[in-house]
């Protein structure tokens, strides 16, 4: 498998405070990794960092072969974000949000067509392709921002909680697609605190806490095991009385 | 190169999509750009003969206000659901989104330029409906435009951003309210374009200072 994304002592610090202190992480294609940790441990900021939309203040990232640092712009094309946010454009359709994301990344016309037609048909978002996406629920909105994501066919997929406030059908759904797009080849790298259906499919997990890597574990990744780790990390944060 | 205009476009596409759906970046500046043609003429009427000498000052400075409306809006919009995220994950330099907002800018106040300029040639009885005049109005437009947009990219991140706007863009702008008035009241009074060249060329330096600023500078704020 090709490595995709090599993250190499990263750090950043929000004024002074030091919110990921020299992460290192590696992501191959066919792998998904979770990424897990308590409230505050740096899971978004590391997304947003893979992601380019932030610079680290130290350490290096390569993704897909390129200094993704130094030129971030090349990295792009390479990466999809499902973030907290859809990203999507109130006012405007699902389709027109769609051939609004796929000019920028430079899809030609009637390419961009098709696959904006087969990435909403696949999302069961095809009926609704002309209502605003204001009128979406959370679980229609979490579809467009996936469909958003992998438009541009990308080898490298984040996404920062992308269960929350999806329905069972909905989370079945992304659980499937996920371990679809694993299967392609894709590294998906997700940073969740649901601990249930959401790590079906996972192959690696890594813990962040206090902006470093606590832990990662490779092999029975159940989610009682990764629960009972994760409460050993939290229980180091506890109070003492 | 090609692909870069492309993604200018698109943005621009988008924004004008958006806010024919909305219209509320160019109604809220239409509106507000009338009322204080109308609140001037009213106000001035009554202690002054002759317009003459304010018409300039009247529509710059109601130009500059109106404008500060439709930056706040562009940037704004950008961050509803964090869409201003969708175009910084595009595959292309953070100038082309400048470019893209600020272009877009220069569309939205041109348009309330080109409606407000006949009112105010009614109302003032001035013959601000003559080419130089527009050569004015479009070089203070873009040059507003430019450094409003990079403003209003600063003020973004401020919790106070519909305050800090103003009080940030105002002073920057203002070497280009008094260029403009100059340039403009040089065509209305039909001196010699000698006399005033030199305040169209001050445009065009703020013009090209604002616009390499932004090209170069957006990336570190939209970042921050």
């Amino acid at each position: 498998m090709s490595l995709l994304l090599s993250a190499h002592q990263i750090g950043k610090l929000y004024g002074l405070r030091p919110v990921l202190r020299g992460v290192s992480l590696q992501a191959q294609g066919g792998e998904f990794i979770a990424l897990l940790g308590p409230n505050g441990a740096g899971k978004t900021t590391l997304l947003r960092i893979l992601a380019t939309l932030m610079r680290p203040d130290s350490g290096t990232l390569t993704i897909c072969g390129s200094n993704a640092l130094a030129h971030p712009d090349r990295a792009r094309a390479h990466i999809g974000l499902v973030a907290h946010a859809s990203l999507a454009y109130a006012d405007l359709s699902a389709q027109e949000n769609l051939m609004f994301y796929g000019r920028l990344y430079g899809i030609q016309h009637a390419e961009l067509e098709r696959r904006v037609e087969d990435a909403l048909r696949r999302m069961n978002l095809w009926l609704r392709r002309g209502d605003p996406a204001r009128t979406f629920s959370r679980g229609m909105l979490q579809r467009l921002t996936i469909a958003r994501a992998l438009l541009h066919n990308p080898p490298l997929l984040l996404l920062d909680e992308p269960f929350t406030g999806l329905d069972q059908t909905s989370a079945a759904h992304l659980s499937g697609l996920l371990r679809e797009l694993v299967g392609q080849g894709r590294a998906v790298i997700m940073a969740t605190h649901e601990l249930g259906r959401s790590l079906d499919g996972v192959t690696r997990a890594v813990i962040l806490k206090g902006g470093q890597v606590s832990e990662e574990l490779r092999d029975d990744l159940t989610p009682d095991r990764l629960a009972a780790r994760m409460r050993d990390v939290s229980s180091h944060d506890a109070p003492r009385h | 190169m090609r692909l870069a205009i492309d993604q200018i476009a698109a943005i621009v596409r988008k924004d004008i999509i958006l806010e024919l759906r909305t219209r509320e970046a160019i109604t809220a500046m239409l509106v507000f750009a009338v009322m204080a043609i109308v609140m001037f003429n009213f106000a001035l009427r009554l202690r002054v003969d002759t317009f003459r000498p304010l018409t300039p000052g009247v529509l710059w400075v109601t130009l500059i206000f109106a404008g500060t409306l439709g930056l706040s809006r562009s940037i704004s919009a950008e961050q509803l659901n964090q869409c201003i995220d969708g175009l910084l994950l595009a595959p292309c330099d953070r100038s082309v989104i400048f470019a893209g907002k600020a272009l877009t800018n220069v569309i939205f106040t041109s348009l309330v330029a080109m409606l407000i300029l006949p009112l105010m040639a009614i109302l003032f009885d001035e013959a601000l409906m003559q080419p130089g005049v527009w050569v004015v109005l479009a070089f203070g437009v873009i040059g507003y435009a430019g450094a409003g947009t990079l403003i209003a990219t600063m003020a973004a991140s401020t919790r106070a951003r519909e305050v800090f706007l103003p009080i940030l863009l105002f002073p920057v702008a203002l070497p280009l309210l008094v260029a403009s008035v100059i340039a403009t009241a040089g065509f209305l009074d039909r001196l010699p374009l000698a006399e005033f060249a030199p305040w169209i060329g001050m445009q065009a330096a703020f013009i090209v200072i604002f616009w390499t600023a932004g090209t170069l500078l957006f990336e570190y704020l939209v970042e921050s």
